[in-house]
């Protein structure tokens, strides 16, 4: 009787202790000892913000057409200029800019939790429903994302949706990998045997102990998602496989630069939206590398 | 090792069925089929006629039946005909191949030498203004997207400084036919090249690191090796074993990259021809060129593979 109690009080310690390991407030202070993380925080912050309160920012409208005003270079009214159709480019890339995040990251968000949960689920359960899902894993790391796209979109229909649904459904991979990988790291730890012990269920030690302590590489590698799925969708429609126009996105609006009389004379037009890009892009990177340095300082480069 | 490679090859083959099948499905759902695209909407071509075509050319049959008549001709090279153009498909893959392996080709030598070498210095002078230029480099070419950079590139090189030409991959009468395709290469080949290097730097520079730390490196420097045998002879080989599969890796994405350069420089390659069939709905070669790309990236991480198990012994007998 005395030698389970003990057996049960050990358990819960070990379980309490394995709480408390989240290093939280280490976290912020190692992040922002990162200049350049805590740059491109701030900078995505603030490009998050303007996208969000785009249409309120600006006298101008994103999509009606001026003639009159048709490619003006930038100025004190249009700090960036204006296009061919006369519209406000900096207003448009504020616009374009609430597509393009949203497309990314709502293409993360389905990615990571199909990751997630096909990680969880592979690690976990382990032998042949691993070895199957693995092998699945890489038959879909094998598919040139980019020709499947130009297959798949023009059969689909070019639209956000189906885009944000082919990227997201596509991108799991690498998560995946990983949330496995960290789940059998986890699994091998003394607080998951401490929690079998005192009788847990599955689900219980899946929820409360494998998760939480597996979303360190998650959460890195989804920011990183996040800027690849912005290129991605950039790319498809700077080519017209994506977001189409009149609903502007940093993507299509570089495809005015296809035109050499745009390209040569009115650099504006692209410039600003692919600079945007760019800039947006370069921030998501600085903040997952200071991300990911700062969530496990055990990892050096 | 015999076992191992039997194993990736039978991976392969199932991974390219695979490929083939979803291609296959997702054209299937596509309204219209070949016989439709034969004629314009309104053509006076009566139903009758049209299903008596489809028996003839065997289209008529179900999904499966008609994916193995299309499986058989594959894999004997026969893809039937383009829709838009009406030439055999193979030809037209044959004739615009070279023209996308020079622009990949030339990408894919200039990274893995520009790689290896600024790797190496961000390593060797690690922490310094050099080390930090180098990265902040690497950090901007992976996040400019491509298009965006052929386009800087066109503008700043061929417009504003006319270097180099802008568009297609030879002028018309030139002089030394080489020379002139080599001028035309520079420019997509480097916007091409760039993003790939700049992963490969930070690949190099951080094994490389990792090997510089460790005990065999003290040891070849206690025997006195001078340091260059010891970092290239020692430290280098070993930080690239993985190096191959992380090239193969990246193959996808460089032939998707092919894909946009040519769209913005004209290059007359097959990832223009691509993105044409796609947008005039040309199935057949939709199909074919999907299942190429597929199979030179199969092979070539199955080659990738068989070469780090060559190179490494521990893979051998793992």
């Amino acid at each position: 009787m005395a030698a389970s109690l003990t057996a049960r009080q050990g358990a819960t310690i070990t379980l309490e202790a394995a709480h408390h390991e989240r290093r939280r407030p280490g976290v912020w202070r190692r992040f922002v000892r990162h200049r350049l993380a805590l740059a491109g925080l701030i900078f995505v912050a603030a490009m998050g913000l303007a996208a969000l309160l785009a249409p309120w920012l600006s006298p101008y409208n994103a999509y009606k057409m001026q003639l009159l005003d048709a490619r003006l270079p930038p100025s004190l009214h249009h700090p960036l200029g204006t296009d061919t159709l006369g519209r406000d480019i900096l207003t448009r890339v504020f616009a374009g800019g609430r597509v393009s995040i949203a497309v990314a990251l709502s293409a993360v968000a389905i990615s990571s939790t199909l990751g997630t949960f096909l990680g969880v689920v592979s690690g976990y359960v382990g032998g042949a429903v691993d070895a199957a899902l693995m092998r699945i894993t890489d038959m879909f790391m094998s598919f040139p994302l980019f020709v499947l796209l130009i297959v798949l979109v023009p059969v689909l229909g070019p639209s956000a949706t189906n885009v944000v649904l082919i990227l997201g459904l596509f991108s799991w991979m690498g998560v995946a990998r990983l949330v496995r990988g960290q789940v059998l790291s986890v699994m091998t730890e003394p607080y998951i045997e401490a929690a079998i012990a005192s009788g847990a269920n599955s689900r219980r030690i899946v929820l409360r102990h494998v998760l939480p302590n597996s979303m360190v590489p998650v959460i890195v590698a989804s920011t990183l998602n996040v800027a690849n799925a912005m290129l991605a969708e950039a790319a498809l429609s700077f080519l017209g496989l994506g977001i189409q126009p009149p609903t502007p996105s940093w993507g299509n609006m570089l495809n005015a630069a296809q035109q050499l009389q745009v390209l040569v004379q009115q650099p504006w037009v692209w410039l600003g939206p692919g600079g945007a890009i760019a800039l947006t892009v370069l921030s998501i990177n600085f903040m997952g590398d200071g991300l990911r340095d700062a969530l496990d300082p055990r990892y050096h480069r | 090792m015999k076992r191992y490679l039997i194993q990736r090859c039978v991976q392969a083959v199932v991974i390219l069925f695979g490929i083939s099948v979803l291609v296959f499905v997702a054209i299937s759902l596509m309204p219209g089929d070949a016989v439709d695209a034969m004629f314009p909407p309104d053509s006076m071509v009566t139903p009758q006629a049209k299903a008596q075509m489809r028996r003839q050319l065997g289209l008529d049959a179900p999904a499966p039946i008609r994916y193995i008549h299309w499986l058989g001709r594959a894999v004997r090279l026969n893809f039937g005909y383009s829709l838009s153009s009406q030439k055999p498909i193979s030809q037209i893959i044959w004739e615009r191949m070279p023209t996308t392996l020079m622009l990949v080709g030339f990408a894919l030598v200039l990274s893995v030498v520009l790689g290896l070498i600024t790797g190496a210095i961000a390593a060797l002078k690690q922490y310094s203004w050099l080390d930090y230029l180098l990265t902040l480099f690497s950090f901007t070419w992976l996040s400019i997207p491509e298009f965006f950079l052929g386009l800087l590139m066109i503008y700043v090189f061929a417009v504003r400084l006319n270097w180099f030409p802008a568009f297609g991959s030879s002028t018309a009468g030139a002089h030394n036919a080489v020379l002139d395709r080599l001028h035309h290469l520079v420019l997509p080949g480097l916007t091409l090249g760039l993003g790939l290097t700049a992963a490969l730097t930070r690949y190099v520079r951080s094994s490389l690191l990792d090997v510089l730390h460790s005990d065999y490196m003290r040891t070849a420097r206690a025997k006195g090796l001078r340091e260059r045998i010891v970092v290239v002879r020692h430290g280098l080989r070993n930080a690239l074993i993985p190096f191959i599969t992380v090239v193969a890796f990246r193959l996808p994405y460089l032939l998707g990259g092919a894909v946009i350069i040519e769209t913005v420089f004209q290059w007359p390659g097959l990832g223009l021809l691509a993105l044409t069939a796609a947008s005039n709905r040309d199935y057949p070669l939709v199909m074919a060129l999907a299942l190429a790309v597929t199979v030179v990236v199969v092979i070539s991480s199955l080659l990738a593979d068989i070469a780090y198990a060559l190179a490494d012994p521990r893979i051998r007998y793992a």
